[in-house]
């Protein structure tokens, strides 16, 4: 840990990142407890059918987690912002505004899902008057971003472009999600759909900006390294990452009658993906090495979880984006699971990389005396994702097998049951493991924070003095 | 070789800090005139509807969202995966009208009894008819 960096403001951006920190893993609970609830009506088909429907627990599932994922970014660039910038937070009432617009949006969106009141649109599966409500909501977000920040983009580092293009695209790729209010794209089906798939393509897009340039970041200041994130290489994949930010989301329509320039153009830019696959083979011997040397710090352990579920996902990507898979893939588990394993293999662990960083920083000692659990908890939550992919990937291949013999939907279902009951049983041991890390950082969080000096314990059956371990 | 070229290139390009924000707006013009191309001359109208059959229409859009079937159906891939995919469901010989009014009056073992109004099921038939007529692609694939 770099010393002198507990400057008296950070106290004041504290209290709202640790707000943040709670709401978000409040979202994560909540979120994998109804995709679990989603997959038990997989395997149990009528269970809570008439109380608590597949139609309720799968937008409460995927609006928790979207949630979790950006909140939990805010959190960390709250806390960051001050770091950076050495400047305290620009707008601290913003904070709270954005929290409490955040809580009070989401408490509407929850309830109205209980009750049956639906949009209907995936993704935004919510009434069209609460997507205002969350633009609103970001605007504190941004304007504390940019004036706290004033970052000069000509020497900005890579996780400062990252950040400002993640905001920036969420409020355009929101906004564009709700052209469909016009009756121009309403009623044009194939308009409509190809601009939904358009904006929310690129809204996962921006999502990923905040998540892996927060990654970035972390990486940054437990390397001590500062001129990775400035280095042109950085900045060519992050124009790569803006690159198929904008234009990638096209591999989703293939299908769509569309015009035929639309498939060509998303064709080759989810090839321009090979240069990052190439890229990560070719530094796969440096990133082992990396990892062995810096296994021991428990952030660091989380980037290396989620580089192997890049790496695996980014192959999958490469395979769904060729159009003659493209055909038989699209709308088979095989998405699913590269939905799953991006948003728990990479934003999650990267996400929980930037909180158990925040939570050490802020409290080392209940960091220490609770590292065991948030060990066992990324094992246990990596070992039951890769069944969980695994199993998705298999239900889709029978999905893939059965429409090629004509099969109907209902065989294919019962065909794909004992992947549904592995996805299911292993979501049960996510659940777990991502609880377990729930809460321990709710533990952390919550413990008193006891004075930095150096405790010298008196270990049982030795007699000399141990000085207690500060590098984790 | 012309990668490796290509790649050393637009890292000079990278080196010097002002071309960053000149690829970045390159980038985002780029994006902006995309996006006008894609909402009107890439997503042109592939079936006319008469104004009376719109309406129709558009009331069946609505209940399908009302409803949130797309929590486990799919149009065009969009969609949960519970439930069949609806796109060519109207036309084709094993599912057809008669089975899909059969389901939106009744339910299924997990699609749920919405106790919808006959004009509710009329339109939103109407709706994914209209779909089918849209999936050419999706048919010559």
């Amino acid at each position: 840990m770099r010393k002198g960096r507990s400057h008296a403001f950070l106290h004041s951006a504290n209290k709202p990142t640790k707000a943040f920190v709670l709401l978000a893993l409040s979202y994560l609970m909540l979120g994998i407890l109804f995709g679990l609830l989603g997959g038990i009506q997989y395997i149990l088909p009528g269970f809570l059918k008439d109380h608590l429907s597949f139609q309720q627990t799968r937008p409460l599932h995927v609006y928790l987690v979207i949630s979790w994922i950006f909140c939990a970014a805010h959190a960390g660039i709250y806390y960051y912002l001050p770091l950076i910038s050495k400047r305290p937070i620009f707008w601290q009432n913003g904070v709270w505004i954005h929290f409490v617009l955040q809580s009070a949006t989401s408490l509407i969106i929850i309830s109205g899902f209980c009750a049956g009141y639906f949009g209907g649109r995936e993704y935004l599966e919510f009434p069209p008057l609460m997507g205002l409500f969350i633009f609103l909501s970001w605007v504190p977000f941004a304007i504390n971003f940019f004036a706290t920040l004033k970052p000069n983009f000509k020497t900005a580092p890579v996780y400062i472009w990252m950040w400002s293009t993640g905001i920036l695209f969420f409020f355009i790729t929101l906004s564009e999600s709700y052209l469909w209010l016009f009756d121009f794209f309403r009623n044009n089906m194939v308009r409509d759909i190809t601009v939904q798939w358009k904006a929310l393509g690129s809204m996962v897009g921006s999502w990923n900006m905040l998540v892996y340039g927060t990654g970035i970041y972390i990486m940054e200041q437990m390397s001590g390294n500062v001129k990775a994130a400035r280095s042109p290489l950085s900045f060519f994949f992050y124009f790569l990452g803006l690159t198929n930010l904008m234009f990638n989301w096209g591999h989703h329509t293939y299908i769509v009658p569309a015009a035929p320039w639309v498939k060509i153009v998303a064709y080759s830019i989810s090839m321009t993906e090979l240069l990052l696959f190439g890229y990560i083979i070719l530094q796969w011997r440096k990133t082992v090495s990396g990892a062995r040397k810096n296994y021991h710090l428990l952030p660091y352990r989380f980037l290396s979880f989620a580089d192997a579920w890049i790496f695996l996902n980014l192959v999958l990507a490469l395979i769904i984006s060729v159009p003659v898979w493209n055909y038989f893939t699209h709308g088979t588990h095989i998405t699913v699971a590269h939905a799953m394993g991006t948003t728990i293999g990479i934003n999650t662990m990267l996400l929980m990389a930037s909180i158990f960083y925040i939570l050490k920083t802020e409290n080392v000692f209940a960091f220490q005396q609770n590292k065991k659990w948030v060990s066992r908890g990324a094992y246990i939550t990596n070992l039951a994702l890769v069944f969980f992919w695994s199993s998705l990937l298999a239900s889709g291949v029978v999905k893939i097998s059965g429409a090629l013999h004509n099969e109907t939907f209902f065989y294919i279902m019962q065909k794909s049951q004992p992947f549904f009951r592995i996805f299911t049983y292993s979501g049960i041991f996510i659940f777990v493991g991502l609880g377990v890390l729930i809460a321990t950082s709710f533990r952390i969080v919550m413990q008193k924070k006891q004075s930095e000096t150096i405790i010298i314990r008196k270990p049982k059956s030795v007699s000399s003095s141990k000085i207690l371990d500060f590098n984790d | 070789m012309p990668g490796s070229f290509f790649i050393s290139s637009i890292h000079k390009m990278i080196k010097q800090d002002r071309m960053k924000i000149t690829i970045f707006l390159f980038l985002f013009i780029a994006y902006i005139v995309y996006s006008i191309i894609i909402y009107t001359k890439g997503t042109k109208e592939v079936v006319s509807v008469s104004n009376s059959e719109m309406t129709e229409i558009s009331r069946g859009k609505l209940l399908f969202q009302q409803y949130n079937c797309t929590a486990c159906h799919q149009l065009y891939g969009l969609g949960g995966y519970l439930g069949p995919e609806l796109t060519t469901a109207y036309s084709d010989k094993n599912r057809g009208e008669s089975l899909m009014r059969s389901f939106l009056k009744n339910g299924g073992a997990q699609m749920p009894d919405f106790h919808l109004r006959e004009k509710d099921i009329t339109a939103l038939i109407s709706f994914l008819k209209y779909v089918d007529k849209t999936a050419i692609t999706y048919k010559q694939n």
